[in-house]
């Protein structure tokens, strides 16, 4: 490999990191406060996707034939972007109210259970659905893809498009949960469910506002993956659910720097792995995986938890 | 007559009387009434085939029991260890020896292949085990999943055994009688670790590790047992799937599948060998039932309801279930006749 | 509460077995029941809806025109979510519960042959559309296939970017899950480099994955004069776009997972300068192709692809075996498939002795956005 390729594919990482990070800081949120391994979380990003498919086609032409020039592009894409935040949002929400909420106090590993009973049956209900389908379908072109030269290696405006959301909304949520009074509830949740409800916060509201905030991310994170690989499909969510998960525990758990950290490092390394030899790529994204955890049990930016007797 | 407590004759009574023993002699009995009626073709090869797939379901669903819910150690690559047992044995019957199930020594010899199919699963086990030794909980889970992953990786390059074609063209040795035997060693086996002091030493481990190494545990050496006898048993139960269906593809043995067989493990009920027992049957029956079950409903309302229907019912039955019994369906509970009677007093297994 | 919860919960389960054991009773005379496998669930769950409704269009054809041995053609379609396991459940179920006169099945090779043992054992054809593993058919002599299999595919490609393309210099990427882009992968790779030619990188890609840019990177930096992108079209609409973007201008090749008309609606003008080999071409003037896209067009809205046009014709050379035996005899029918001389949508077709069909293949190519028919070749 030489200069230009090398720097090319660590662009290629940084894209595919960048969709991780999306997704994962969604998990790390819930995760964080819940303590739930949200197997469905891939699938609200699939449906992002899929609401800013469908509002596209909904009410494309009407914005494009009110407005016009780029302000047309621009409302459309703000529209669609709230779209796909509010239906990522309020299926999070429903999802937690029928599926997780009803097992707050119970074991923690039965809401798994149903977690990956609404992730099945997200994925197979739209799939069966007439409307919707199985089907491949191309998204369309909201933003003009162009390429930049950056020295040999060649970027396109969705690298920069992603990796910008990927940060703001890092920022953003660090700031939601360090500076706000709705942040200092959801990390006294975090701590201690008991002990933040004989202080007075209404546990359920804060899990809720979780819920919603985690569900919006992972519909943006579906309207950018829409743009930047234009295909979506039910089953879209399985696999980067899955990748932003293990980038998640990557970073440790629960800490939303470390999981952007945590995606970055997957996306580059599972890159790099595919760069020398792609038939055991991903083999090798996972044995980078271990060999760190063995390193770090708790994640690279995780804190050890003492154990209580 | 009077007999001495000590004879000869009154242990061998008191042998038949214990109620594992009656499990053992009652299982055989329902497997014989089973191949009878198949006989008569009451019941048809359909039924006999979604019986031999849930009881193969019964040996992973019951070995990862072993590790996840009594053990305590959240693992999600089984299907990692049944991918090495099935390929392990499906070459040597296939690829090595190239026997069919013609007679009864190519049946013994396919035995041992399954044999040591599981203790080659059981050595991945010990491999896989050490990491445990350092990790908890979810990064646990995803240490066993990337190994998973690796594994099937890993059978996905060699092109020995088919690669992403699969082994082709295995020789279909699982029949009924072989795969339900085998379940029920497998339950037994496992019942009688349970209830034993090594089970006991499990058990102290799920409830609080810390604790159980204070009272003198070796936590190091339960927690790798655990992931080898487990490992073990899912190298067999892969072993035989893969001898059902006649083909061994790495596929079958990616993430969904482990999360498959976690999931019987968790809706039937975590550290309950019953409940794991029970949910893979009516996980799998479920899902041929909605076959039949949709089938008659377009006939009912003359409107196609096409089988793409299925998965999506079956997902909510899946969510009801946990919701109406949240701790699986037998809870920690055990069906009596798997608990010895030293234990009758609560009833229960912890 | 709870009590009653188990009990419900229990006699359902009962219900479930009964229902189970009887519903395989009631048995028509009046009716030939033709047996149809498929993914309709699962991540592969497009393909086997086109296959669905190729199948149901020509039994409904089939039926109109005054049914099968006179009577009418009843078609069971059943999900094999792309799983073995439960292929093989499935093939007993329509053979033993069903009691079906044959089976046109599946997608997927690997669900393909955990079922033709079964149909060899209990004697019941099967064609299978779609899979293209030479194994399939030789599980047995009920085993039959409607497409080409991988060495033909890839040799004919590696040919067409020898020959016509003029290319030197060629690239693979394929999918490393997927034994059917492999195979076409590794067949194209062996006649390019026997033609001559020089192989300059051999890339795999995970199943499922949406980003190829590392791959691509590798093979451009290779400088490839055509690349040969074996998947199916949806990942060569992204694997097109990604290779457009990175700067690699050449033709494109693949095979007939190419087929479909939702390849431009993902892949755009990247998939311009793209030439793939397939079983027809819509502009074929036949009248048999014109009938079949107008009528599919009719009843599903969409043009048919690749899949849709084979298990039209996998259930038209079935439904043809079955007349010309005269009976639901299974020996008959084997054997009057093994004589088939039929013309279909994929061309004049006949067996050979493994019971793949011999048939042309045409290669065709994209223009603004349409596939132009370019050339017949001949196996």
């Amino acid at each position: 490999m030489d200069i230009s390729t090398i720097l090319q594919q660590i662009f290629n990482g940084l894209q595919l990191g960048s969709i991780y990070a999306l997704i994962a800081l969604g998990y790390t949120m819930v995760y964080g406060i819940v303590r739930l391994i949200n197997f469905a979380h891939g699938d609200f990003y699939m449906i992002g996707a899929y609401a800013s498919y469908g509002l596209f086609f909904a009410i494309g032409t009407l914005v494009a034939s009110s407005f016009s020039g780029p302000t047309a592009a621009i409302i459309l894409f703000i529209i669609i972007l709230l779209g796909s935040m509010i239906s990522g949002g309020t299926i999070a929400l429903l999802a937690n109210q029928f599926a997780y909420k009803p097992l707050r106090n119970k074991p923690r590993l039965s809401s798994l259970i149903t977690a990956i009973g609404v992730s099945m049956f997200l994925e197979y209900f739209l799939s069966a659905l007439p409307v919707v389908g199985p089907s491949y379908r191309g998204f369309p072109e909201l933003i003009k893809k162009t390429t930049y030269n950056f020295g040999p290696a060649i970027v396109s405006n969705f690298v920069l498009l992603d990796l910008g959301v990927a940060a703001i909304l890092m920022i953003f949520l660090t700031v939601l949960v360090r500076y706000t009074k709705i942040g200092k509830a959801m990390r006294a949740v975090s701590q201690d469910k008991d002990a933040a409800k004989l202080m007075g916060i209404n546990i359920e509201s804060v899990i809720a506002t979780t819920f919603l905030i985690g569900g919006s991310f992972a519909g943006v994170a579906g309207l950018l993956a829409g743009l930047t690989y234009p295909r979506i499909y039910p089953y879209m969510g399985i696999l980067p659910g899955l990748k932003a998960f293990i980038a998640a525990v990557l970073g440790g758990i629960g800490n939303i720097p470390g999981a952007v950290l945590g995606s970055y490092i997957m996306g580059i390394a599972e890159t790099f792995a595919t760069a020398v030899n792609s038939l055991i790529g991903e083999g090798i994204a996972f044995a980078i995986l271990i060999v760190v955890l063995l390193f770090r049990p708790q994640g690279l930016l995780g804190e050890k938890v003492a154990d209580k007797i | 007559m009077k007999l001495n407590k000590n004879s000869f004759f009154s242990q061998f009574l008191n042998f038949f009387k214990r109620r594992i023993v009656l499990f053992f002699i009652g299982s055989l009995l329902v497997m014989l009434i089973i191949m009878l009626l198949h006989q008569f073709e009451i019941l048809n090869s359909y039924i006999i085939q979604i019986i031999n797939v849930s009881l193969v379901y019964v040996i992973l669903a019951v070995s990862l029991n072993l590790i996840n819910g009594f053990t305590g150690q959240f693992s999600i690559g089984h299907m990692g260890f049944a991918a090495v047992g099935a390929y392990t044995s499906a070459t040597i019957t296939t690829l090595l020896l190239k026997i069919t199930p013609t007679s009864l020594p190519n049946y013994l010899v396919f035995i041992i292949a399954l044999l040591l199919g599981g203790c080659l699963a059981g050595l991945t086990g010990f491999i896989i085990g050490f990491p445990s030794l350092r990790l908890k909980g979810d990064y646990l889970a995803i240490m066993t999943l990337g190994f998973g992953e690796i594994i099937r990786t890993i059978f996905n390059n060699i092109n020995y055994v088919g690669g992403p074609r699969g082994l082709l063209g295995i020789p279909k040795f699982s029949t009924f009688p072989i795969i339900f035997i085998t379940a029920i060693l497998t339950i037994i086996i496992i019942r009688n670790l349970v209830f034993s002091t090594h089970g006991r030493a499990l058990l102290s481990i799920r409830e609080n590790e810390v604790a159980s190494e204070l009272v003198g545990i070796d936590t190091t050496r339960y927690k790798i047992l655990a992931f080898v006898i487990g490992a073990f048993f899912a190298g067999i139960g892969g072993g035989l799937l893969a001898h059902l269906i006649q083909i061994a593809h790495p596929t079958q043995f990616g993430f969904m599948y482990s999360i498959l067989v976690l999931i019987m493990v968790y809706a039937g009920g975590m550290g309950s060998i019953s409940g794991s027992v029970i949910a893979a049957f009516v996980l799998t029956f479920l899902s041929e039932g909605l076959r039949v079950g949709l089938a008659s409903l377009s006939d009912l309302i003359k409107f196609p309801v096409g089988d793409q229907w299925r998965m999506v019912i079956y997902s909510l039955l899946l969510i009801f279930i946990m919701l109406f019994r949240t701790e699986g369906l037998m809870g920690m509970k055990e069906l009596k006749f798997l608990i010895p009677e030293e234990e009758d007093i609560d009833g229960k297994c912890s | 509460m709870k009590r009653n919860l188990r009990i419900l919960l229990f006699t359902l389960a009962i219900l479930l077995v009964i229902g189970l054991i009887f519903s395989g009773c009631k048995k028509e005379a009046t009716e030939i029941v033709i047996g149809g496998v498929g993914p309709v669930s699962g991540e592969a769950a497009t393909f086997g809806q086109s296959t669905k409704e190729g199948c149901e269009l020509a039994v409904e054809e089939w039926n109109a025109a005054g049914g099968l041995l006179g009577k009418n053609i009843k078609l069971i379609y059943q999900d094999d979510k792309g799983d073995p396991t439960e292929a093989a459940t499935v093939w007993t179920k329509l053979i033993t519960q069903d009691k079906v006169v044959a089976i046109v099945g599946t997608v997927m090779s690997k669900c393909s042959l955990a079922g033709a043992p079964i149909s060899q054992q209990y004697k019941v054809p099967m064609i299978s559309p779609t899979s293209t593993n030479p194994k399939v058919t030789e599980v047995g002599d009920y085993i039959f296939r409607a497409c080409f299999i991988d060495p033909f595919q890839g040799t004919v490609g590696a040919k067409f970017a020898y020959e016509n393309l003029k290319a030197r210099k060629a690239a693979c990427i394929f999918d490393v899950g997927n034994d059917y882009t492999k195979g076409l992968a590794e067949f194209f790779r062996d006649k390019f480099t026997e033609l001559g030619g020089t192989i300059v990188a051999f890339e795999a890609h995970p199943t499922g994955t949406t980003d190829f840019k590392a791959q691509l990177t590798k093979i451009i930096a290779a400088k490839p004069d055509v690349i040969y992108i074996s998947d199916y079209y949806n990942d060569v609409g992204l694997i097109a776009k990604q290779a457009r973007e990175l700067g690699f201008n050449g033709p494109l090749v693949g095979g007939d997972g190419w087929d479909s008309p939702d390849l431009v609606k993902i892949g755009g003008t990247a998939v311009e300068n793209g030439y793939f080999t397939n079983h027809f071409s819509k502009d074929d003037p036949r009248p048999i192709v014109q009938e079949f896209v107008k009528k599919y067009q009719a009843k599903f809205g969409k043009v048919p692809d690749a899949l849709a046009a084979l298990a039209y014709d996998a259930m038209q050379i079935m439904l043809d075996a079955i007349k010309r035996a005269g009976s639901t005899d299974p020996e008959k029918i084997k054997k009057a498939l093994a004589e088939t001389n039929i013309n279909v949508v994929s061309g004049l077709i006949t067996f050979d002795k493994n019971r793949n069909p011999i048939k042309s293949a045409v290669i065709i190519a994209i223009k603004n956005g349409q596939q132009v028919y370019q050339a017949t070749v001949n196996p």
